[in-house]
């Protein structure tokens, strides 16, 4: 999702017309010369340093107290922000704001009462202009493509509770379940709260400043910059549909990256601890590298480019999903003393294979979704480079197993084609279809050896989390560099900071502004959340303890059982 | 009167009850279970690793029927169950002490 329309098309419908990008021409800074820590260790227990009940449930309660007055105290930072109809805001954008004066007046749709009476220049107030453009149909399209969109993405929650239960025990499908619902209300009100501020509010190279909560700041959208936006949210003023369109269609967003998490800790995690964990990345981790990405910040001013969310979306998720297995441990009995890796079936592969078509399906709102506005030539292309990689991402995962492992592991098939998706998301909309191909085979071959060897590494992944999400987000962001083609990445972001890639005649910088993007996401969220696991860990403990993963968490966490009396009972 | 319990492969469960009331069984009880004797097990595989599944599912038969029967549906049950290959099963014969039917309270033959 970045900017993104064709420069006819944009002026011949568009008030005012023309394209213009907010992009912010901030000074580079250079990467924060963070000492690269070694984060938690892998412990020595399992199950952590576990503190007494009564402590914790002091220490719940201490939090409880905190997030209630932070809440209730909210309304009065919220108060700052002005109305949208007040034209004396301050801008923080760089261009100087057009006054309505100087403006041609070309509208879309006009009315006869709005026409200027003959021989005066038009001056139309914010609120005519806004009017104006909402009747536009250009707007229309735009508004609802980009919400139906958001909608296919918000479905894609269905398929990660699938996937996830389907992949894991019985006795623990409750507690997966509950933990990819959760995490939807969680993040969203994370996200409305003060993750869409930190995102997309004007500010400075690492988060924004403006407009933080409760999405409260001035803004005129439709209205993009050249049509005389005005208002706090500059940096994704380029799609003309609504604030709440632009709002529903990035929470849904953060939502997802939220969904990835839970299946690399299933089985093992304290429901408790994880729901204040996934409350902390939808206020702080994701929206501040959203806004490096998107929201005008320091990767986007450099370059870098990420369609729809490889490393904003799946990457984050890989990071926290990894710094998350590694805080928690292994399952028991997951790997045994001698350096054998013991499989624990999921209960469900039908579960899990619906889930992944539901996914495949949503992944068609998330990447061609991203254009937040209907350009018929790009969201053609996106859907199908989308589908492209996906599919030979499933044949390439199915292969490399069958040749590896003598049989066609339905779970690697599975993972192979949301490594695909995955892969493809930040390049979607910047390579060919035939690039597409290739990425995915790449991607489909890369889950399958990165599943084995993070059971190697004993790191116990139920799911496949971050082989597919972290090492596909990682591949797909590089072969923005590798397979972009310049036309389509300028058109495509409007940032002309950006460039073809290595195979496309581009040379070597952009790959060179996607390896910068991947470290300083690396740094920020992998130790940001080691040290929030870390902070659980010590505070309220993340795991449970063994008799009750033993038993399921089902009953240990939930009290009840997803199937009842159908099964046995460990205990 | 004697309890014969058969275990069995799942498949030929239809045909040995088909073959039990042919030799005038009138009840029995069927439970799915877990075991190996020395077919052992066989290798699965999930995600990149391979493990051994020792205990493999089977069927096993409770009937309880007076001594003299015993020979008849022995034969008939092995005649059904029967495929050749490891793994056929086993069938175990006990003395029972007494069998009560709950309905009537009738014991001992009566009841079964």
């Amino acid at each position: 999702m970045i900017p993104f329309g064709s420069r006819e098309l944009r002026s011949r419908l568009l008030p005012g017309g023309g394209m213009a990008h907010p992009l912010r021409t901030a000074a580079r800074r250079p990467l924060g010369g963070r000492p690269e820590s070694s984060g938690g260790s892998r412990g020595v227990s399992p199950f952590g340093k576990g503190t007494g009940v009564m402590m914790q449930r002091r220490w719940s309660g201490v939090l409880c107290l905190v997030a209630a007055a932070g809440l209730a105290g909210s309304p009065a930072a919220w108060a700052q922000d002005k109305p949208i109809d007040s034209q004396l805001l301050a801008l923080a954008q760089d261009k100087p704001a057009e006054k309505p004066a100087e403006k041609p007046a070309e509208p879309v749709s006009a009315t006869p009462e709005q026409k200027p009476p003959e021989g005066q220049a038009a001056t139309k107030t914010l609120k005519e202009k806004v009017d104006e453009a909402m009747s536009s149909s250009k707007v229309m399209m735009d508004t609802i493509w980009t919400l139906v969109a958001g909608m296919l993405v918000f479905f894609m929650a269905l398929g990660f509770a699938c996937v996830e239960s389907g992949f894991c025990r019985a006795k623990n499908a409750v507690n997966i379940l509950s933990k990819n619902f959760i995490v939807v209300g969680v993040s969203s009100i994370a996200f409305w709260l003060l993750g869409w501020g930190l995102m997309f509010g004007d500010g400075g190279w690492f988060a924004g400043t403006s407009g933080l909560f409760f999405v409260s700041g001035a803004d005129s959208s439709p209205l993009n910059g050249a049509g005389g936006y005005e208002g706090v949210y500059g940096s994704i003023n380029w799609s003309t549909t609504p604030l709440w369109t632009k709002f529903f269609f990035q929470l849904v967003f953060c939502a997802t990256a939220a969904t990835i998490v839970s299946g690399a800790v299933a089985e093992r995690i304290k429901y408790s601890s994880f729901i204040v964990f996934t409350f902390i990345m939808g206020v702080l981790i994701y929206p501040v590298v959203g806004h490096w990405i998107w929201g005008g910040g320091w990767a986007q001013a450099r370059g870098f480019a990420d369609f729809a969310g490889s490393t904003q979306v799946h990457s984050i998720g890989g990071w926290a999903a990894l710094a998350g297995v590694i805080m928690l441990g292994p399952r028991i009995g997951k790997y045994s003393a001698e350096g054998r890796v013991n499989p624990i079936p999921g209960h469900s592969m039908s579960l899990a294979t619906i889930g992944c078509f539901v996914l495949w399906f949503g992944w068609f709102g998330f990447n061609p979704g991203s254009t937040m506005g209907v350009d018929p030539a790009a969201i053609s292309e996106v859907a199908v480079t989308t589908m492209m990689a996906a599919a030979v991402g499933t044949v390439a995962a199915t292969i490399t197993c069958w040749c590896l492992m003598g049989k066609p592991d339905l779970g690697m098939t599975l993972n192979g084609s949301l490594a695909g998706l995955v892969a493809i998301t930040a390049p979607c909309a910047f390579v060919s279809v035939e690039s597409s191909v290739i990425i995915g085979a790449i991607a489909g071959v890369l889950v399958v050896l990165s599943v084995i060897f993070f059971d190697k590494v004993k790191i116990d992944d139920p799911v496949g989390a971050i082989s597919v999400h972290l090492v596909n987000g990682i591949w797909g962001t590089l072969a923005v560099g590798l397979f972009a083609t310049k036309d389509r990445i300028q058109g495509r972001t409007g940032n002309t900071a950006t460039d073809a890639g290595l195979f496309s005649g581009g040379g070597a910088g952009q790959l060179m502004n996607q390896i910068y993007g991947i470290l300083g996401t690396a740094v920020y969220v992998f130790i940001g959340t080691i040290v929030v696991w870390a902070v659980l860990k010590a505070v309220m403990g993340i795991r449970v303890k063994a008799e009750e993963e033993v038993q399921g968490l089902d009953l240990g966490e939930h009290g009840q059982e997803a199937y009842p009396g159908f099964q046995m009972q460990a205990k | 009167m004697k309890k014969v319990e058969a275990v069995i492969k799942p498949f030929k469960l239809d045909e040995v009850k088909n073959a039990l009331s042919q030799v005038g069984v009138q009840g029995l009880t069927v439970s799915e279970v877990r075991g190996f004797g020395r077919q052992k097990g066989h290798k699965e595989q999930y995600r990149g690793a391979e493990y051994t599944v020792d205990l493999v599912p089977k069927v096993k038969i409770e009937v309880v029927v007076g001594d003299n029967a015993v020979a008849p549906v022995v034969e008939a049950i092995t005649r059904a169950a029967r495929t050749g290959e490891i793994g056929d099963g086993k069938i175990f014969v006990s003395a029972l002490e007494g069998v009560i039917r709950i309905r009537t309270g009738e014991k001992g033959e009566a009841a079964v």
